[in-house]
């Protein structure tokens, strides 16, 4: 029984709990309707972080990730599917011998701190970019260049001193981007460009964070905000990605966790493909490797697959010569070198290696490198060749490998689009020489008919095929993990960006 | 005194120019260019002397020390190679995160170590004194990395009380960026506590069989009193030692803490500064830190001096 004198404020306890109650269900209601407008902020992880901002002077992939179609523009830019579309130039004319070109620029384009954007300040980054004292990380794609001219406010003359199928596809590149002259002294740590969101704040060692540019030129972007979070360490990425910290992860650090967020419904695990040809690289002048024979032996001594599924949980595609295999021009050549350790064997022994050889196999930090290494070296094993391991930093890689030429295999992906132009330097790493390949590559180079171009392009593939260079072993996936609710984000990597122009929350 | 004083300031100033040498020495011979570093396998050789020139790289190894040393003495730290920014000013925002962690690590050690020292003590050889002994055991053999994953999970993929990782500024206000610390300072206290548990344990359980304590308990303080008021204060000495030994480990499990909870720290300066041959930066950051144990070492020199007088007439 209640006693009567506690039962009226007892009931009232009960209503006044009940509005609470009440209440309290009302905000969560309200912050639910609130929440349902789609989501105009966005968070990146990525797991290095720039070194600096400035996209024309250091390979960083980071910066690029960070800024490119982002904040810098060029005349021309990558599109999703690889394809070169037109950038800040809206069009542009070809003289009939291929040697100059003719950019129309877009009208009213605005970098971030309010000065316009004309022909001056493209001749001004282009002759930044290929001056002598320049620290432009990819030089290489300004050579041939004779003048840049900026005939009026719109339109921008290049002159060059002998055809370049390529020019249009090297100012796509990151590299290549216009600049303020204004905001030179300090664009390392404040950029100015013009692209579709501006730089707001760097919180050094954490993120990177750029928000809208409403000045925008072009077509006006979904997201107001997006912040670049960099996770170094793969376990914190999981972490992170898993409680929400971050909405997307676009080269998602965990391959083995993919299966994770693979079976959660709050993501999508997405698999593209880079510019990334993951090669075991042979020293072509170190004993016994600088033998054809030999060469050819490790080609059939690896098993592709068993290290795309070792090293990699199964994702990555087979390659056979070095080009990406999502290029309208690539050759499937694996065939050519299947795997067979029997045959390896047989060519050792033709080669005077029956009893095998000593070699070094020098993996550089990525895990691609280091979980292949340990499956090539138990391959290479099997047909009698010791492959002795060693780890290096990517410094120490640079200087041994790269620049020392003091090894006899390595792994590591050569992540420059369109770069097969590399085995035509006699001092590469690879150390091959054949003059009839570098015929092959002068003459693609100056080639704009674009059949001639396939035909030439496919003759290379093969004679470095045949030659066996390299053992090319498959195009690095970009797996990565993202919100499912995200829409619009790349999932191929035809250059290291992450485009957000078309990046909106689907609610 | 003052030959004493006088002696030991020409020894550190002796040590702090050997250890510059040795920082750099070491430095120079690690393989790795950082021009390269910053300018991948696509660079041409003209680029690279091109940075080579701009990073002041291309100047005799002696001279660079030269400038190094003559930089420093007029508090220039350099500009670091990769950020370009001056090295100082990275030095310090790093240490906003970096010196709150450690103190609130060094906090936990003082709070817990002694309250669960205390109790281990007075409950000697029964339940509680067995357990604490187990934890600790356990707390020893954990490596920090591993503890720190398996907080991150439970506390914030699991409870979700916390974020996973990560740190923005003091801006964004006091109780976000102390929230964001909770999680590694324990990572990197835990273990420190566990250790100075146990010596903790040791020094009052060997005072409890002291005159001392035997005449406070026969004045009429309890067991617990005793302990607390005349046992603890014996047991601080020889852990006021250890504890400007851990003080180190606590800089060098910052390294790895902060790597796991992606916190932007000295210690993850550190780190990717070797990975990217930002020398400049390793050479400083390295010269600050050696200069720092070393002020706290002589501080503590002459404190002793000042205490005890037969030190100063050593020879």
């Amino acid at each position: 029984m209640i006693n009567r004198r506690i039962a009226p404020r007892l009931t009232s306890v009960i209503a006044r709990k009940a509005a609470t109650v009440l209440a309290a269900f009302l905000t969560v209601l309200s912050i639910h309707t609130a929440t349902a407008a789609p989501r105009s902020d966005i968070t990146i992880g990525m797991q290095l972080e720039p070194p600096h901002l400035d996209p024309t002077s250091a390979a960083a992939g980071a910066i690029d990730q960070v800024l490119y179609a982002n904040l810098f523009e060029g005349l021309t830019r990558f599109a999703a599917d690889g394809a070169i579309v037109p950038g800040l130039a809206r069009s542009w004319e070809i003289s009939p011998d291929g040697r100059i070109y003719e950019f129309t620029l877009h009208q009213g384009v605005r970098f971030h701190d309010g000065t316009s954007m004309d022909a001056a300040d493209v001749k001004f980054s282009l002759d930044r970019a290929r001056a002598e004292e320049s620290t432009n990380a990819q030089k290489a794609l300004f050579a041939g260049i004779t003048s840049v001219e900026a005939v009026s406010p719109q339109l921008v003359r290049i002159t060059l001193d002998q055809p370049n199928g390529q020019l249009l596809f090297n100012l796509a590149w990151g590299d290549a981007v216009i600049v303020a002259p204004e905001s030179i002294a300090d664009i390392r740590t404040n950029p100015v460009g013009t692209g579709p969101f501006r730089f707001e704040r760097w919180q050094k060692g954490d993120r990177i964070i750029l928000s809208r540019n409403d000045d925008y030129w072009g077509q006006p972007v979904a997201l107001e905000r997006a912040t670049f979070r960099f996770i170094a360490d793969p376990n914190a990425a999981f972490a992170a990605m898993m409680a929400g910290d971050i909405d997307a992860f676009p080269r998602f650090p965990a391959p083995e966790t993919l299966i994770q967020f693979e079976a959660d419904s709050r993501f999508r695990v997405t698999a593209g493909s880079t510019e990334g040809e993951t090669i075991l690289a042979i020293n072509n002048a170190a004993g016994p490797l600088a033998d054809l024979k030999v060469r050819q032996a490790v080609a059939h001594a690896i098993d592709r697959q068993a290290i795309i599924d070792g090293a990699m949980y199964g994702y990555g595609t087979p390659i056979g010569t070095h080009f990406a295999p999502h290029h309208p021009d690539y050759l499937d050549l694996t065939a050519a070198t299947p795997y067979d350790p029997e045959r390896a064997k047989a060519l050792l022994a033709e080669a005077g290696y029956a009893s095998g050889f000593e070699t070094t196999l020098k993996l550089p930090p990525p895990s691609y490198a280091r979980r292949g290494g340990e499956i090539i070296e138990a391959q290479l094993r099997a047909v009698g060749i010791t492959a002795k391991i060693s780890t290096l930093e990517w410094a120490q890689w640079l200087e041994e490998v790269f620049r020392g030429k003091d090894y006899g295999l390595t792994i590591v992906s050569h992540t420059e689009p369109f770069d097969i132009g590399i085995y035509a330097r006699p001092d590469y790493y690879f150390q091959y020489d054949n003059p009839e390949f570098t015929g092959v590559m002068t003459a693609l180079n100056a080639a704009t008919d674009p059949a001639e171009r396939r035909r030439l392009t496919h003759q290379a593939q093969r004679m470095i095929a045949a030659d066996h260079v390299n053992a090319w072993l498959f195009q690095l996936p970009q797996t990565g993990v993202i919100d499912a609710r995200i829409e619009g984000l790349w999932e191929n990597a035809p250059t290291q960006a992450t485009d957000l122009t078309a990046v909106y929350w689907r609610d | 005194m003052l030959r004493y004083i006088l002696r030991k300031l020409v020894l550190f100033l002796i040590s702090l120019l050997v250890s510059s040498l040795v920082i750099f020495a070491v430095l120079e011979v690690i393989p790795g260019d950082p021009a390269q570093f910053m300018l991948g396998i696509g660079a041409t050789e003209a680029t690279l002397a091109a940075l080579r020139h701009e990073l002041g790289l291309d100047v005799a190894p002696h001279e660079r020390y030269l400038n190094w040393i003559g930089g420093m003495l007029r508090g220039d730290f350099g500009i670091s190679y990769t950020y370009r920014t001056p090295v100082i000013e990275t030095v310090l925002e790093r240490l906003t995160v970096s010196l709150p962690l450690a103190l609130m690590a060094l906090g936990l050690v003082l709070l817990l170590a002694p309250i669960l020292a205390v109790l281990a003590a007075h409950h000697q050889g029964r339940l509680p004194d067995r357990m604490i002994s187990m934890i600790s055991q356990i707390g020893i053999a954990i490596p920090n990395f591993w503890l720190a994953i398996m907080m991150i999970h439970l506390f914030a993929l699991t409870l979700g009380w916390f974020a996973a990782g990560g740190f923005s500024t003091w801006d964004e206000g006091l109780v976000t960026g102390l929230r964001s610390l909770i999680l590694p300072a324990f990572a990197l206290a835990i273990p420190q506590v566990v250790i100075l548990t146990r010596i903790m344990r040791e020094e009052l359980v060997a005072s409890l069989d002291q005159d001392y304590i035997r005449t406070a308990r026969a004045k009429g303080l309890s067991r617990l009193e005793a302990l607390i008021r005349h046992g603890f204060r014996n047991a601080l000495l020889p852990v006021l030692t250890i504890l400007g030994m851990q003080f180190s480990f606590l800089i060098a499990g910052a390294i790895i803490i902060e790597n796991v909870f992606a916190l932007p720290g000295l210690g993850r300066l550190i780190f990717q500064a070797i990975a990217q041959r930002d020398l400049i930066m390793v050479e400083s950051v390295v010269f600050l830190l050696v200069f720092s144990v070393m002020v706290v070492t002589l501080i503590v020199d002459l404190a002793h001096a000042i205490a005890d007088p037969r030190l100063r007439r050593q020879r």
